[in-house]
């Protein structure tokens, strides 16, 4: 249901990941069973309940890229696409990030990944990884009620975030998992009830501080990822985002660019 | 083995194909040597002969290997500071020694602590002039800790409030109670001064290889043998080059009481990597007693290859609970080993109640 849009490996290729969910063989198999995630063999620490494989595994896949990917400087922030161009939305938790992108996603933008951005500092190019959106307690229920058609797994109780629902992605931002984008806009989205939807202006020093916290190996590749955090700000207009209506956020998104060169330009 | 197949003849790499690729990339990052293969990869001129998919993965291990050794570097120059304060010399062992000296094998080394030797007598004073500047003894259990202190080499791991880094403070390379007698004094002649520092040594070639024999030969669990096998390996190739090289490594062994060691990394380094050793040399080797048997091949060909479902094969897991009681069997008496094999493993069963009371 979540996967049939992925291609299946072909298994005299290479793959970057070998990963596994595996039931615990334990005595709660027959009433309780819970499950591990394995890396190549190597188990996760974690021991889980069963329900939870899904997010599980996508977790254990970002773990993977986020690990692994020194490549690239590795960014914890949503980013989607339109007309070649990426939109980079970093945030901590329980800022409505993954909300805003699902919504972004149902109204014609390429979902590329909702919690990774890849930026390749040879090319300057954005490359991201689009999974299954990861939806969090209320956001579920707003983004199902908002988009009836949209399909998700039921949602799991976890320990760590909640409930947590996987939103499929639509098979277009699937094919064009590979296809990368220019970095354009960079968006600090936040939620805030019942406020009014808009964008303001935010200094490239603090976009650039934000990044670098943000990012899974700014710190490992030193002063290429000291470049290549300033290359990729240098390169993106960016804005604080606050929302309450989900509606108003997307006609706002209708006109970024212009919204962006507005605030951008507007005196601090 | 691929990866074995790879790291001997560097020249296969241009042949291979994406599958095994794919396994290729996957055994060597379980025997932690994704950067010694990117090693081989540059030194063999082939790197536009890799395919960009595994080339991502070698290229990200080198960068975090080459970010390990800043941080080693850093960690070096502290240490440094930390004994010239105290007016201690101290000697770095294993990878930081490598690192530090700038030898040709540190390149693509992965790292996960620094290990320095002092002189026993200068223990204490090691252990709070580091204290003093931020390495702070990890909790241990109250057996551990009384352990260490009793009949280990070694003090528990030290790990550095701020930095997180982790610090082996060593008075002897063996425990006391170890069935070789090892020259410990000896091993401080021909230290040489680390450049930049004024209070870090380290040791002369031929005892640097033969600290790492001893130490991967007394090892129980071999997760990084294959690596540390690897880097017997290029120290034969890269000391054995320089003049007179070969009979001072026998005349350092003997005097040290190191040669059973030696005779082990000689002979697994030519079983795994096919290591070129002079004729002469090992015909010298030939007359030493304890040559190794078949029941320490079966052991050691098993255990030292990564824990990796393609290198499992028939007595694999036998093979490294073999190596495991080996290794406490040299490290001390019997009597001591039983009294402490028990209570490790009634420890084990106690933390599973405990965790099995709690979830």
């Amino acid at each position: 249901m979540l996967y049939g849009e992925y291609e299946l490996a072909d298994m005299n290729g290479f793959a970057d990941f070998h990963v596994e969910i595996r039931y615990v063989p334990n005595l709660k198999r027959l009433f309780d069973p819970e499950i591990r995630f394995y890396f190549d063999g190597m188990p996760s620490f974690s021991v889980l309940p069963a329900q939870q494989s899904f997010p599980t595994l996508e977790w254990g896949l970002n773990w993977c890229v986020a690990a692994h990917s020194h490549h690239y400087l590795v960014v914890h922030a949503a980013v989607l696409e339109r007309n070649g161009f990426a939109l980079i939305m970093p945030a901590p938790p329980g800022s409505g990030k993954s909300t805003l992108c699902a919504a972004l996603m149902m109204n014609g933008w390429r979902l590329m990944s909702d919690e990774l951005t890849l930026y390749d500092r040879n090319t300057g190019h954005i490359y991201g990884h689009p999974r299954p959106v990861s939806l969090k307690n209320r956001s579920i229920d707003v983004i199902s009620s908002a988009f009836p058609d949209s399909i998700m797994t039921t949602p799991v109780m976890t320990e760590s975030k909640g409930m947590v629902a996987l939103l499929k992605p639509p098979e277009s931002a699937v094919v064009s998992a590979t296809v990368p984008a220019k970095p354009r806009w960079l968006v600090l989205p936040k939620y805030e009830q019942g406020t009014e939807a808009r964008f303001e202006r935010q200094g490239s020093a603090r976009t650039f501080a934000l990044i670098a916290e943000q990012s899974f190996n700014y710190d490992l590749l030193g002063l290429d990822g000291f470049n290549a955090v300033g290359s990729l700000v240098d390169q993106c207009i960016c804005a604080k985002f606050t929302y309450s209506d989900l509606d108003e956020a997307m006609s706002l998104f209708q006109n970024i660019e212009a919204h962006l060169h507005e605030v951008a330009s507007a005196t601090p | 083995m691929l990866l074995l197949e790879v790291l001997r003849k560097p020249k296969h790499i241009s042949s291979l194909r994406l599958s095994e690729w794919d396994l290729l990339i996957r055994q060597a990052r379980s025997a932690d040597l994704l950067g010694r293969l990117w090693r081989e990869v540059e030194l063999s001129g082939q790197v536009d002969r890799v395919p960009e998919a595994p080339k991502r993965h070698l290229l990200a291990a080198k960068f975090l290997v080459e970010r390990q050794h800043d941080a080693v570097r850093r960690e070096i120059g502290y240490i440094d500071e930390a004994m010239r304060a105290a007016g201690l010399r101290a000697i770095l062992l294993k990878g930081a020694a490598y690192v530090a000296t700038g030898k040709a094998l540190a390149t693509g080394r992965t790292f996960s602590d620094v290990d320095i030797l002092v002189d026993s007598d200068d223990l204490a004073a090691a252990e709070s002039a580091l204290s003093i500047y931020g390495w702070q003894p990890v909790k241990q259990s109250a057996y551990d800790e009384a352990y260490y202190r009793e009949w280990m080499h070694e003090i528990p791991p030290l790990v550095h409030v701020k930095r997180n880094t982790t610090l082996d403070l060593h008075h002897a390379i063996l425990p006391i109670t170890a069935r070789i007698k090892v020259n410990t004094q000896g091993l401080r002649e021909g230290n040489a001064l680390v450049d930049g520092c004024t209070n870090l040594y380290v040791l002369q070639d031929a005892d640097m290889l033969l600290h790492g024999a001893t130490h991967l030969f007394h090892e129980g669990e071999l997760a990084h043998g294959l690596r540390d096998l690897h880097d017997l390996h290029l120290m034969f190739g890269e000391f054995g080059a320089l003049p007179l090289f070969w009979d001072h490594l026998l005349i350092r062994a003997r005097y040290l009481g190191l040669m059973t060691p030696l005779l082990y990394a000689v002979r697994y380094s030519r079983r795994k990597f096919h290591t070129a050793f002079p004729q002469e040399f090992l015909g010298q080797l030939k007359n030493q007693p304890g040559q190794g048997s078949i029941l320490m091949d079966f052991c050691y060909d098993r255990a030292l290859l990564p824990k990796h479902a393609s290198c499992e094969q028939f007595g694999s897991g036998l093979a490294r609970v073999m190596v495991y009681l080996r290794s406490h069997w040299l490290k001390m008496p019997l009597g001591l080993l039983v009294y402490h094999l028990s209570v490790k493993s009634l420890a084990r069963l106690r933390a599973k109640e405990d965790k099995a009371a709690t979830a």
